[in-house]
């Protein structure tokens, strides 16, 4: 990109911070879409979690029968959202899924997965994992140069998400409609019963809220408004030098 | 690059938009008329509820079943939501043992009939166990028997241009199936459960069973079944009560 010029007589740099290309269109716009659909699902998922905040394992579960986990929730019917909690969680569903396919997809044509997201075989040694570790651990500052690709950690992170936890969300929510059993049995036999993927839809929605803090929390330490800018615009301003 | 908004830009986003509007409303229309539309497709959650309507709809084309377990596997333990009706009517027939209940089957049918319970018992009974789950989260298993809806749709005769059978209860809850649900062999017009009569607050004294629904679907205490070709003269016109409460009308989910 432009390099950083100097008006003659005045040492200082003129216009804007360098800039690099960082995330490509249909990263951002369907980053974005995912990010609202997600919100949605939580919020109405919350809702119908409440009429019944008790899990259970095998086909059959109810209030009166043992449990396998009682979460430390109130049973609520009447949360405001609680009607509609229903339509607006297969709305952000069927989003989130088109979303998902389209980021996918284009991810295998452009070579996505293997430039950005894939480990380099080097690069997979649990000392590093450990290293990654332990600087988060210590909240230290990313190195510059993550700035413009991802660490080892952040990739298996992200591959993790795309590729089973979201994937395992629309399974275990199919795994729970009749109609769809009705055609696929298989795909709540795999699981032992309907609990039984009401219970995994409840643990793997519960990780990807859990990513999505500490997602939100490292973009905060690497610096919120570079980072969120570069998700909208597409580059990332590089840190600017003192003189 | 300008980020301005260019006369082109605008002229195709709008085209575009155009054109999404009415591939849209075509592909409603087709929808419909292929009977992949629900009833409560309109308004802000409509294209989901359209989505998974149709989609499901083709889905099950081949008249898929819901699974059906062994008699181990009944539940010990069978939540029920709700209260009997307590209106003078059905009070009454309880009280009565539901000897003078009948229940009214009419509307696009050639012979409109009424059935008493014990004219309901004689005729050929089947019996299921599956699984029912309510939309609350909770689920049981339990084994029905009864009349299957087909049979009691045979004998009236429906007529061809019927798109809905609609149910009418007692305690003023009303919803409605298309025709490939009423026709689907495990649709059943409940008068037993778990080898006894069908208990009070399980919907006594008929209730209908769609094994491949959310229990919502599974109306209790009906008193009035009806064959139309439209729900939008019925309530609010959503095919059902449940989404004048902000529930889906589908319930295969």
């Amino acid at each position: 990109m432009a390099e950083a010029a100097y008006v003659p007589g005045l040492a200082m740099p003129r216009g804007e911070a360098r800039s690099d290309r960082r995330h490509s269109p249909v990263v951002r716009i369907t980053h974005w879409i995912t990010a609202v659909a997600f919100l949605c699902l939580v919020i109405s998922g919350v809702a119908i979690l409440l009429a019944h905040p008790r899990l259970y394992w095998g086909e059959t579960g109810a209030r009166s029968g043992p449990s396998l986990i009682d979460l430390p929730l109130p049973f609520v019917l009447d949360v405001p959202i609680r009607g509609p909690g229903r339509y607006l969680h297969f709305l952000s569903a069927w989003i989130s899924l088109f979303t998902g396919l389209i980021y996918v997809i284009s991810g295998l044509f452009t070579y996505h997965f293997r430039r950005h997201l894939l480990p380099a075989r080097s690069d997979l040694s649990w000392k590093q994992i450990r290293q990654i570790i332990l600087r988060h651990l210590r909240f230290e500052q990313p190195p510059k140069e993550e700035a413009l690709a991802y660490n080892l950690l952040q990739r298996l992170t992200y591959l993790l998400v795309i590729f089973v936890l979201f994937p395992l969300m629309f399974w275990t929510g199919l795994a729970m409609s009749p109609a769809v059993v009705s055609v696929f049995p298989t795909i709540v036999t795999v699981f032992g019963g309907q609990q039984s993927a009401r219970t995994i839809h409840f643990f793997a929605a519960s990780f990807l809220v859990l990513f999505l803090v500490i997602h939100i929390l490292m973009v905060c330490l690497a610096g919120f408004a570079v980072r969120t800018l570069a998700m909208i615009t597409g580059r990332i301003v590089a840190r600017k030098e003192t003189i | 690059m300008s980020k301005l908004i260019t006369r082109r830009k605008l002229i195709t986003t709008s085209l575009a938009t155009a054109a999404g509007l009415a591939g849209l409303e075509a592909a409603a229309r087709i929808a419909d008329h292929y009977g992949f539309l629900a009833p409560d497709h309109s308004g802000l959650f409509g294209a989901g509820e359209a989505l998974t309507y149709g989609t499901q709809r083709i889905l099950m084309a081949h008249h898929s079943a819901a699974r059906e377990f062994n008699r181990s596997e009944i539940s010990k333990i069978i939540p029920v939501n709700g209260e009997p009706p307590n209106t003078d009517p059905y009070q009454r027939l309880l009280a009565g043992g539901f000897a003078d209940w009948r229940l009214k089957v009419d509307g696009l049918v050639v012979r409109s009939s009424t059935f008493s319970l014990a004219e309901l018992k004689r005729l050929p009974s089947t019996s299921q166990i599956t699984h029912q789950a309510c939309e609350e989260g909770w689920s049981f298993i339990a084994e029905w028997s009864g009349v299957p809806l087909s049979y009691i749709l045979n004998l009236v005769g429906v007529r061809p241009e019927a798109k809905w059978v609609v149910f009418f209860a007692f305690d003023d809850a009303w919803d409605s199936i298309d025709m490939p649900e009423a026709f689907h062999p495990q649709t059943l017009l409940v008068l037993g459960m778990n080898g006894q009569e069908l208990p009070t607050r399980h919907g006594a004294p008929l209730r209908v069973r769609v094994p491949r629904q959310l229990g919502q679907k599974s109306k209790k205490y009906l008193s009035r079944i009806t064959v139309t070709d439209t729900v939008k003269n019925i309530g609010k016109g959503w095919g059902a009560v449940d989404p004048e409460y902000g529930y889906s009308w589908y319930m295969g989910i």
